[in-house]
């Protein structure tokens, strides 16, 4: 083994050695540095872990070092002890200067280099712990700084892919403003102090067996964790364990209760489903769907229209739109609290004669018969997905529907909850604010979470949590939370920890750290080792010691290592259960508690936000920055209303409305959304944070300050008032173009053809229809000769039917290429410098229910590029490989290439957007990619860096590149492998098989700009009897 | 010389036409006029206000400049759709109003057209600084502007050479080709009339001055041999260069992609755009200064008149030019340009489309009235529309091309910011403030041609 830990300690022996052959270095002692940090008395900054130790060995390593007394300097020094001492003061220096690493093993992942060789990083198997369920990723390491997150490929749940949150994380890590040091009330204090501070509030627990101790977590699926409170719960019977995420699984626990009397994670095998229906479930997104990116992974191998794979049909009713709606094949808007009927109508219909249900005749009646007829034709192969944010009944009728049609155990599976705690975590978190606001409660430990923000309104946590004697919050950042608890503890990021994490499917991820924690960061652990018996306790002995335990650890080591390594604990997935709804769950379920709109009320519908999820990602300028993917928003949440509730209250984007449910109101800025349920308003939570860093102040509003316990997720009666303000909204893309009912940017788009979908039926009778409005131009027809290419012609081919508009492509792209963030204002001017960009278009004249389309937009790389000749300085140039490279340090700026791009992949360094000040951004870079200075235009390069280092490894081996060898940032996150990168003079490589496929098209051929970035023209599988009656 | 009464009434050439001098000036009197407000009249408080608010503006033109160079382009309103705004339309804008000099003194000159003689010296004095005004934009417009020496050829141990397809280095060369002989043009037309300051110059400093730039001119047969020889010559020069400098210019639209920018009406329409823009701004200047200076007699209503009539003449060829390109978007079928004439017409920057129908189109038409032809006042107004639409003609070309091109994804709006309105009010500081000092040290009408115009220098047989 040959990892950092090995080499760490390799460096500091090499310094020990300096000591006299007598003074034999002593072993570090982990419990000495422990029991020094402990203590209050112990230095606070620390340079090495042996000085702390304060061992023999270090002192008089340090003496020899650093003399005291000059005078040993007289006597001649030889050459092999001046050569010793300045090999070891360059040794020290280097401990002192840099970062440290971690002391325990962790395991690289793949490549193990026999040294470390700058230039080549090596690649970590870790996850991060997300709203309830762990992302597989592997993180890549540069000279020990972690870089780049991509998605575990070895990991089932990931397969490579990663969702832009789980990218984004590496910006969370280097945050400059993440929380720094511990305090209380305030001031800055040391963990000893902390330590000794719990001492006797803990003591007098004991008396009384932990009743006034309340620990509060966020959802977690950490084993390791929940044995460790376990321990401590065990050791305080009293003591309570509270869960709690503001977008949490508590209909679908409550559903799952219903339909089987016990908590159950339903997981759905879409690679098996001929035909889905999704009830408000938006499970080709990454913001609030569990196992999202497998989910999509799965549905989208049913839509690469490859020989013998029967395509699946997507049925989506859904509130409010969302990137699953857009890719239905039949999609009904309907209000959050509609959808509840909906599923009871449904379940009539599907357990009925299906003859009886069509009766009504009106479009959600004829809808419903015909989902029921679809669902019945495919009994076993079809599922009907509850969402998240639904109701109890919805599950349980959800459930019910799945058991008749007897698709359980076939594309629905069920297990145990993954989470360690599982539970109805709004009720539960209700039973605590009783206990503080009745003074029972007196040390309240919040592990992560930010309760003062995020709770139920009608909770007011803010008073409760100010009755606690002994607060404690841990927490990334220093929050509303922190703000109001005595003690802050800041978090250790999940690449500082040593934790450990369940998938969705259940298998566990030993969490490794790649870095020591930047700011003496904590782990969960660490401080629940502070209220048990052995406050010194790291996570690392803490996790060892826990899966030593387990059974099927017996060679441990080689348990550990291949643990690590492979980024998952083998057989941990959770077995299915063999279980069975209640067929009449559904109705035996309680109706839905919250208070349904009256028919002509407004309905307020709560959902995470699509990149900043429920606030937490809030000072993440990558995520901030992040279009959202219908209304491209970023920046802010806004109030998304209706086209018809627009035009009916006369407002417009950008105008300032009050809205107001039961007595509270929000100020939020509206923003008209094609596909919104009519009569109802979506926020989005995760804005208008109190306190937060700089990045995250002043954006949007908060929609939890609307938000109560009896109606997390929807709620009726609301009034919008217009304030005659008006408040910046900043898109990329010009959705506001709506006018007369019609959107002139999809109207045009779908002039240029732009966008070539068919229905599978169309697509049969006539395979090349992606090529029957295009002009396409002969080769030939140019001045200048064209480019020969003798190795390699690197090309890429985009499959617009399997692309979800997740995003997760163009933070892949962020993250890989050093993009910087451009700030609100900059968007709003059209500077935003993402270079790939995911462009939505809405198709249809029905504004109330258009199809809407995604199209990712990295450059085109064009064989006749109108960039080059342009540029008056030859800054851009037409590579031996066919890359249209930009040269940034010849770029004087003319900006004539992005005005003479047609599809405006360029972009521009207006002003300086770079941060070249903040450290610790300077260590997340990719030391691969040049960092953009102002006045210099950039754009994709196809992973230039990627396809070098591919290239420099097949010449190595005197061999061509492999297919499939190079993949592109984008391409290697994408969840449903729309993106395909290769040779297209291999005439065997997966890019040149697509490009000869019937669908493939360029976009914008009549120009001539002869693109090798194409699209695979979409094929869509509309239900013929729904099709019928539509044109009827 | 003989003296004449200078009241005594002269016949004039024609019966109809006002003479392009006025009756009953002598050569004496033709320099002592033309010089006198160099040298004798000194510096009068309306020159002084007017160079002043120009001084001020000049500032302003240089704090926005240096804002520019501190923060970058970003100060400007320029965003992703729409890459170049304000710095290119004041670029071709300013070079457009260049071109009325030299066609003036060059073209005019071989076509022997005498009635040139009085604008020409201000015409191409005018030429000079709105090229120099011109000249400003394409330096600052660039991204890191301390690099744009980048775009010349120039030997260098960096291995760097300019990219010769691109129609910006064109532009290099058109546009320091041009400004180079424009200035030796308008310097050599100077030099008989800067040795006559030069004689009559009344400090030492003056005579020392204007003697080291009339370059020892004696007025001998052999200097005005050699002197016509050089006019020719440059005139010669400087003809192929008023076609081509819009030409070059119009490549830069034209060589693209872009709908509205790809048209091969654009050198054309752009050279004749180029000459009205021109004649325009003569007007615009010849009318208040001949008011200001009292030389109504030297610029007569003669010269208001033909260079009205050029101006009307070149105005129906750009809106030819438009209604080609209106035209074409139709009958082309191609549906880029459809939609960019539809947008232009429809869409919201349709304010200045039809503005600049106003100015260009509709407004010119009065020039068919003899008595709009006949009133200075009137005709300064008519150039002043001119001035303003031939700014919202390039600002349609190049904003409203840009801003919706061919993804309706990448679609956006261009708004000038408060430094975009600053740099191009400055930039006309500046042209002011060098005409009003041209005014204020050198002869505006070139003496010696004028004097060229009277019934005495008539050579008899």
């Amino acid at each position: 083994m040959s990892d950092h830990h090995d080499e760490l300690i390799q460096i500091t022996a090499g310094g020990g050695k300096l000591a006299p052959p007598a003074a034999e270095k002593p072993r570090l002692e982990l419990k000495d540095v422990q029991a020094r940090l402990a203590s209050a008395q112990g230095p606070r900054y620390w340079r090495s872990l042996e000085e702390l130790s304060n061992s023999e060995g270090f002192s008089e390593m340090l003496e020899r070092e650093f003399p005291n007394q000059a005078g040993s300097w007289l006597d001649p020094v030889g050459r092999r002890g001046f050569l010793k001492l300045m090999g070891a003061s360059l040794a020290l220096a280097g401990l002192t200067a840099c970062t440290k690493m971690p002391e325990e093993a962790i395991v690289p992942y793949v490549k193990q280099p026999e040294d470390l060789v700058p230039g080549k990083p090596k690649f970590y198997a870790t996850a991060m712990p997300f709203a309830g369920a762990a992302t597989p990723v592997l993180v890549e390491s540069n000279m020990y700084r972690p870089t780049k997150v991509e998605g575990n490929p070895q990991h089932p749940m990931s397969m490579g892919a990663a969702d832009p949150f789980a990218q984004a994380s590496i910006l969370g890590l280097y945050d400059p403003d993440r929380s720094q040091t511990l305090s209380y009330l305030g001031e800055t204090r040391t963990w000893g102090n902390f330590l000794g501070a719990i001492r006797a509030p803990m003591n007098a627990q004991k008396g009384m067996q932990g009743a006034g101790l309340r620990f509060l977590t966020e959802t977690s699926t950490s084993p390791s964790l929940a044995a460790q409170i376990g321990a401590l719960l065990k050791a305080y019977p009293q003591a309570k364990w509270y869960s709690y995420d503001p977008v949490n699984r508590d209909a679908a626990r409550a559903g799952s209760k219903a339909a089987f009397g016990q908590y159950v994670d339903a997981h759905y095998h879409l690679e098996a489903a001929d035909v889905v229906l999704s009830l408000d479930a938006d499970f080709l997104s990454g913001a609030q769907f569990p196992g999202f990116l497998r989910c999509s992974r799965d549905f989208m191998a049913r839509r690469k229209m490859e020989q013998g794979v029967k395509m699946n049909r997507l049925y989506v009713v859904e509130s409010t739109p969302s990137t699953t709606g857009a890719k239905a094949d039949h999609r009904l808007p309907l209000r959050a609290s509609d959808i509840e009927t909906f599923a009871r109508d449904l379940s009539a219909a599907v357990t009925g004669t299906p003859a009886a249900a069509g009766a009504g005749g009106d479009a959600r009646a004829q809808f419903i018969a015909a989902v029921a007829r679809d669902l019945q034709q495919s009994r076993g192969a079809s599922v009907v997905i509850p969402g998240e944010l639904q109701t109890a009944a919805v599950h349980a009728l959800a459930h019910s529907i799945n058991q008749a049609l007897g698709n359980a155990g076939k594309t629905v599976m069920y297990t145990e909850p993954v989470e360690v705690n599982p539970g109805e975590q709004t009720a539960r978190l209700r039973e605590l604010v009783d206990d503080l606001n009745a003074n029972k409660v007196n040390i309240l430990v919040m592990l992560g979470g930010n309760p003062v923000y995020n709770a139920p309104a009608d909770f007011n946590f803010e008073q409760a949590i100010r009755k606690v004697e002994v607060s404690v919050h841990l927490s990334l950042y220093h929050d509303e939370t922190s703000r109001l608890s005595q003690w802050h503890i800041p978090e250790a990021h999940y690449l500082e920890s040593w934790s450990d994490a369940r998938a969705q499917d259940g298998s566990v991820t030993i969490i490794q750290p790649l870095i020591e924690p930047l700011y003496q960061g904590k782990t969960a652990h660490e401080v629940v080792g502070a209220f048990s018996d052995q406050p010194g306790v790291n996570s690392y002995d803490l996790l060892q010691a826990y899966w030593k335990a387990q059974p099927g650890a017996g060679d441990f080591d080689g348990f550990w290592r291949r643990s690590l390594h492979d980024g998952f604990v083998s057989s941990t997935v959770l077995p299915f259960k063999n279980i069975s709804a209640k067929a009449d769950s559904g109705s035996a379920s309680p109706a839905n508690g919250a208070p349904a709109a009256a028919a002509g009320g407004l309905e307020i519908i709560f959902r995470p936000d699509p990149t900043i999820y429920d606030g937490r990602f809030n000072n993440n300028g990558w995520l901030q920055e992040l279009p959202k993917p219908l209304t491209k928003l970023t920046w802010d949440n806004a109030v998304l209303i209706s086209p018809a509730l627009a035009s009916a209250r006369k407002l417009e984007n950008r105008d300032v409305v009050e809205v107001e449910l039961q007595g509270r109101k929000v100020k939020g800025a509206i923003f008209i959304l094609p596909g919104q349920a009519e009569n109802s308003v979506t926020l989005h939570l995760g804005y208008g944070r109190t306190k937060t860093g700089r990045t995250g102040a002043n954006t949007g509003f908060s929609a939890y300050t609307l938000r109560t316990s009896a109606a997390p997720y929807f709620a009726g009666d609301a009034t919008l008032a217009k304030t005659g303000d008006e408040y910046l909204l900043a898109s990329t893309q010009s959705h506001n173009l709506i006018d007369n009912k019609r959107s002139l940017t999809g109207e045009e788009a779908e002039h240029r053809d732009l966008i070539r979908v068919a229905s599978v039926e169309e697509f049969e009778k006539n395979p090349g229809f992606a090529h029957e409005h295009s002009e396409e131009i002969p080769r030939d027809l140019t001045l200048y000769p064209n480019y020969e290419y003798t190795e390699n012609k690197w090309g890429m081919a985009i499959d617009l039917n399997s692309c979800v508009g997740c995003n997760a492509c163009v933070v892949a792209c962020q993250s890989e290429n050093n993009i910087a963030v451009v700030g609100k204002e900059q968007v709003d001017l059209g500077r935003a410098l993402h270079w790939i960009r995911v462009d939505t278009y809405f198709e249809g004249h029905d504004l109330a229910n258009p199809a809407t389309h995604f199209q990712p937009l990295p450059c085109m790389q064009c064989e006749n590029a109108p960039c080059e000749p342009v540029c008056p300085v030859g800054a851009t140039v037409h590579t031996t490989e066919g890359l249209n490279t930009m040269v940034y340090n010849r770029c004087v700026g003319t900006r004539y290439c992005s005005n003479n791009c047609p599809y405006k992949v360029r972009h521009f360094n207006f002003l300086l957007y770079s941060d070249y000040e903040t450290p610790s951004l300077k260590l997340m870079r990719n030391p691969e990619v040049t960092v953009r200075s102002r006045g210099v235009m950039e754009k994709c390069t196809y992973c230039l860096q990627r396809i070098t280092a591919g290239r420099i490894a097949s010449e190595k081996e005197n061999r061509p590149v492999r297919d499939g060898e190079i993949v592109t940032a984008c391409q290697q996150t994408c969840p449903t492998s729309a993106i395909t990168f290769g040779n297209m003079n291999d005439p065997e490589s997966k890019v040149s098989k697509l490009k000869a496929g019937a669908r493939n098209y360029s976009l914008l051929a009549d120009v001539n700009t002869r693109p090798r970035t194409t699209y695979i023209a979409g094929v869509r599988n509309p239900n013929p009897e729904l099709e019928a009656a539509a044109k009827a | 010389m003989a003296d004449k009464d200078p009241n005594e009434p002269v016949p004039a050439r024609t019966s109809v036409k006002p003479g392009i001098i006025a009756p009953g000036y002598t050569f004496a009197s033709v320099t002592d006029k033309i010089s006198h407000i160099v040298l004798r009249k000194g510096t009068s408080s309306g020159w002084l206000v007017g160079f002043g608010i120009a001084f001020v503006l000049v500032n302003m033109l240089f704090y926005s400049l240096g804002w520019l160079f501190v923060k970058g382009i970003g100060i400007w309103g320029v965003n992703a759709p729409v890459g170049w705004g304000f710095a290119i339309i004041n670029f071709v804008w300013w070079i457009g109003i260049g071109h009325a000099g030299t066609l003036i003194s060059a073209i005019l000159l071989l076509l022997r057209q005498s009635w040139r003689t009085s604008i020409n010296r201000f015409a191409e004095a005018m030429t000079l600084f709105a090229v120099a005004s011109a000249g400003v934009f394409p330096l600052v417009h660039v991204g890191r502007p301390w690099l744009a020496y980048w775009l010349f050829p120039y030997p260098n141990t960096m291995s760097l050479w300019p990219q010769f397809r691109s129609p910006l280095l064109w532009d290099v060369f058109a546009v320091s080709t041009y400004a180079l002989v424009s200035l030796l043009f308008w310097y050599v037309g100077l030099i008989p009339d800067l040795s006559t300051l030069r004689d009559r110059a009344g400090t030492n400093f003056a005579r020392h001055t204007y003697g080291m730039l009339a370059m020892g001119w004696r007025g001998s047969a052999r200097h005005w041999h050699r002197y016509e020889t050089a006019s020719l010559l440059l005139a010669g020069l400087a003809t192929p260069l008023v076609v081509s400098v819009h030409t070059v210019v119009s490549f830069d639209f034209a060589v693209s992609v872009v709908p509205g920018w790809h048209s091969t009406i654009f050198p054309p329409y752009f050279v004749a755009g180029a000459i009205y823009a021109g004649f325009a701004m003569v007007i615009t200047l010849a009318v208040p200064i001949r008011w200001a200076y009292n030389l109504e007699d030297f610029i007569t209503m003669r010269h208001l008149q033909n260079m009205a009539k050029v101006m009307l003449a070149a105005g129906l060829i750009v809106g030819y030019g438009y209604m080609t390109e209106i035209f074409m978007a139709w009958y082309a079928e191609n549906q880029y340009d459809a939609f960019m004439i539809k947008n232009r017409m429809t869409g919201p920057y349709a304010w200045a489309f039809w503005s600049l129908m106003l100015c260009n189109i509709l407004a010119p038409q009065m020039l068919w009235f003899q008595k709009v032809r006949n009133t200075p006042l009137f005709l300064f107004g008519v150039a002043l529309f001119v001035n303003v639409g031939m700014w919202l003609e390039r600002f349609v070309i190049v904003v409203t091309s840009l801003h919706r091109d061919y993804l309706p994804s990448s679609w956006g709006m261009y708004y000038p910011t408060r430094w975009d309105i600053s740099t191009y009010i400055g930039s006309m500081g500046l042209f002011v403030a060098l005409l009003f000092l041209f005014l204020r040290v050198l002869p505006m009408i070139s003496i010696f041609e004028m004097r060229t115009l009277l019934p005495e220098a008539e050579v008899k047989d």
